[in-house]
């Protein structure tokens, strides 16, 4: 049994579950291999800051984590109170990966206790980076193997269905799906992406904005921009790649994507735009671009919307997102590539206010362009839970009360996001890394008495 | 041993670890309420905030584990219990993300208030509460056939006296189990202050658990006589559990070996748990689902079980680790070091 309203408010909870869930979920994945660098960084370089914001970083990223962990035990268990026919078709096929998510979070929640508890137990730094590395492991393995659930949604295979029943179920065939390799590797670089522009905000608004002249807010800065230039350029390689997994497996939502309407031979690329009664108005026309980004040939012949039944259509908006995250994506990679730069050539401009109040936006954007990149891919795939396979509104439950659910969800969100925020902005208020160092510098002068 | 027997045994050891680990924790949570409402807060605070910090993630852990595991190796049961849960679930879920982020918020943020470690330790009754609801569920006459989807009658579950005996062990046996480990851990911490607190709590909490426990046998006997039957075949283990029981409180009782206490009641939940699970045997869902009817392909569950054994030599030698570090290091447990973040 199941109600359309059902179905409605069931992809409005999972929706808003998610997109909250992420914005920890990245942080949870690119922060501690942020941390990690730093600290290996510090030992290279016998320099105590960067151990030190090391532990500045792991402080905060703790936060996140505990609201990272139980939306992520919320939307866990969602999948299956949601759309409890989806979990019983789909986890004859995919239970592997999600079973293997749950012992890479658990291997990194057993280190995170570890390392956070063990704060200054050992004199040899090293030891402590060597805790590290299993939590930036853990954390970027639930990543790999949840996209590979992701994944398996959007190009399901490794089964057979004979008369509604599935058969010759191989596990590991479901798990190396087509979409698996440009996905993971998107999610992947995306999350240290905006991880390190996130911690670059926290550097360049202490420094630019609040005028600290702390020699540590300087390399904490140099050292994110760099990797955020670094994992940006990466990411912008594979999202080419991601196109081009589209052209070849799901040309729906790529022509959804970029209005491609009519199947044709060198097509062009539109960039922003209005649709307006089908037709595509002041948008920036590039000739030839879409075959290009799609198969790298101008000549190449991309397939259009025209190739599908109405009814499996994905929504036409999610052109918007996908302008949305390539502009944030390339603006981003500029603004970093400029900083790095600006630095090694000694450009005034890199000291100038508005400048800087750009570097502090760097985080918050890179946010957005996460969740307008994963609005896109999921819109993207309707009306398909399973492309081809399962259409969402026949997986949805039949049960009367997600109305309400969703509303004591948004409130639980709600809290979750004031809270964390503002125990994150006291945490750095109370404890600014000038005191901090002081106190360090005042602990080891008793030492030596 | 069949695959379907396997799978559901690793999902039992889950679910008794999530039960044990759990349990201290809710019951944590609680005791420290108590103590703040009782102005015992000084004794108490301490030494379960020492316990909990490095372990309330792993926690959490054993939950997704078990409901993951549930889901890959049984896959109907997503369909069964995913449609008629939503509600009770979904209350669990929300109140176990308050209580991990506001355990986080206090400990790592410096976020302390009165009213909000009341509120805390009051969410450690509720979640078993909510929980617990699976298990009574699954005795079968809740849950109807209709319009070909499962549905959950509300009034049948508020009304039944089998579901608020189930709900009742619950809170008892979670005050319980927590009391009797954190004595030990006082004990351990040289803190003998809170240790005969807790200990006075334990042998509180003793009696309400043992009556509640015996209930539910006698609730059984109307509600589901099939279920009722297997389990006085196993009246053996339920005696084996007895016993565990009163080597306990005796230990506890002559303030002797709270490190045995402790494991004689590990005895008595598992031997309780183990009686309760074999004499359910072979039903999810009485009488609509089985362990054979709802379990997964053949390929799907070696996958699942080679990943399992792959996890564990992961996740031992790892676990091992946290404990020697925490656990079981004297300078830590006794609070002589403060390495904390």
């Amino acid at each position: 049994m199941v109600n359309q309203e059902a179905v409605f408010f069931s992809r409005v909870l999972t929706e808003l579950t998610l997109s909250f869930h992420i914005i920890y979920a990245t942080i949870g994945v690119g922060v501690p291999l942020m941390i990690m660098i730093a600290q290996w960084v510090g030992i290279k370089k016998q320099d105590e800051h960067y151990i030190l914001l090391a532990r500045r970083w792991t402080r905060g990223f703790v936060i996140t984590v505990a609201v990272g962990v139980v939306t992520g035990t919320a939307i866990g268990l969602q999948l299956s109170l949601l759309w409890p026919n989806f979990m019983e078709l789909a986890g004859n096929v995919i239970a592997l990966p999600l079973f293997m998510e749950t012992f890479a979070f658990f291997f990194e929640a057993i280190f995170l206790g570890i390392y956070i508890y063990t704060w200054d137990r050992f004199e040899n730094q090293k030891k402590h980076l060597l805790l590290l590395i299993p939590v930036a492991l853990g954390a970027s393995f639930s990543a790999i193997f949840i996209t590979i659930v992701n994944a398996f949604m959007n190009a399901p295979q490794g089964f057979d269905i004979v008369k509604g029943q599935l058969v010759n179920v191989s596990p590991l065939v479901a798990m190396f799906n087509p979409a698996m390799p440009t996905k993971v590797a998107h999610v992947l670089s995306t999350a240290y992406m905006t991880s390190a522009f996130v911690l670059a905000s926290i550097g360049a608004y202490r420094l630019l904005i609040k005028g600290s002249k702390h020699v540590y807010h300087k390399k904490a800065l140099f050292l994110t921009m760099k990797l955020g230039l670094i994992f940006s350029v990466a990411t912008a390689v594979i999202g080419d790649f991601s196109g081009k997994y589209l052209a070849e497996y799901q040309p729906e939502k790529l022509a959804a994507a970029e209005w491609h309407f009519e199947t044709e031979k060198g097509a062009p690329l539109y960039l922003y735009g209005v649709l307006d009664n089908g037709e595509v108005k002041y948008a920036l026309k590039i000739p030839f671009g879409l075959s290009i980004l799609a198969h790298s040939n101008p000549n190449a012949e991309v397939i259009g919307l025209d190739r599908f039944p109405d009814n499996e259509e994905p929504p036409l908006y999610i052109h918007y997102l996908f302008d949305l995250m390539v502009t944030l994506g390339m603006g981003l990679t500029f603004l970093a590539f400029v900083y790095v730069l600006g630095v090694h050539r000694k450009w005034p401009l890199i000291f100038k206010k508005w400048f800087g109040r750009l570097l502090v936006l760097s985080g918050p954007l890179a946010v957005i362009a996460i969740e307008a990149g994963w609005w896109m891919t999921e819109v993207g795939r309707q009306p398909w839970i399973l492309r081809g396979i399962m259409r969402t509104s026949e997986a949805a439950t039949g049960s009367g009360q997600v109305d309400t659910m969703l509303m004591l969800f948004s409130l639980l969100y709600l809290i979750l996001g004031i809270g964390s925020v503002l125990v994150l902005i006291r945490m750095f208020r109370k404890n600014p890394v000038e005191q901090e160092l002081a106190d360090r510098d005042a602990e080891k002068a008793g030492d030596l008495k | 041993m069949t695959l379907e027997i396997l799978g559901i045994t690793v999902l039992g050891v889950f679910l008794f670890g999530y039960i044990i680990v759990a349990s201290i924790d809710f019951g944590a949570g609680f005791f420290n309420a108590f103590s703040v409402v009782t102005g015992k807060e000084h004794i108490l605070t301490r030494v379960i905030q020492r316990y909990l910090s490095p372990v309330w993630e792993v926690t959490n852990v054993f939950l997704v584990f078990f409901f993951v595991g549930m889901v890959g190796f049984f896959p109907k049961t997503a369909y069964y219990y995913g449609s008629t849960l939503l509600v009770p679930a979904s209350i669990a879920t929300i109140l176990l993300a308050i209580r991990g982020a506001y355990y986080a918020f206090t400990i790592y943020g410096g976020l302390k208030y009165r009213r909000y470690t009341i509120l805390y330790g009051l969410t450690g009754l509720f979640i078993p509460a909510s929980l617990s609801i699976v298990l009574v569920i699954s005795e079968g006459g809740f849950v109807t056939i209709r319009n070909g989807g499962p549905e959950l009658d509300y009034w049948v579950l508020f009304t039944s006296p089998l579901s608020w005996s189930i709900v009742v062990l619950s809170l008892t046996s979670v005050l319980y189990i927590s009391a009797v480990f954190l004595t030990w851990y006082a004990q351990k911490a040289k803190d003998y202050n809170a240790a005969n607190l807790l200990r006075k709590y334990a042998l509180a909490w003793a009696g309400p658990a043992i009556i509640t426990a015996s209930g539910i046998i006698v609730e059984m006997r109307t509600h589901n006589p099939e279920h009722y039957e297997r389990l006085l075949d196993l009246w053996w283990l339920f005696g084996l559990s007895v016993l565990f029981f009163a080597g306990t409180v005796y230990l506890l009782w002559r303030r002797i070996a709270y490190g045995f206490a402790f494991v004689l009641l590990a005895g008595q939940f598992t031997a309780a748990f183990l009686a309760y699970g074999i004499s359910h045997y072979p039903y999810l869902l009485y009488p609509y689902l089985t362990i054979y009817d709802s379990f997964t392909n053949k390929a799907m569950a070696t996958a699942l079980v080679t990943a399992f054994i792959a996890g564990l030599c992961l996740l031992i030698p790892s676990l091992y680790l946290l404990l020697k570090l925490f656990l079981f290091n004297k300078d830590y447990v006794q609070g002589n070091r403060n390495d904390h973040v």
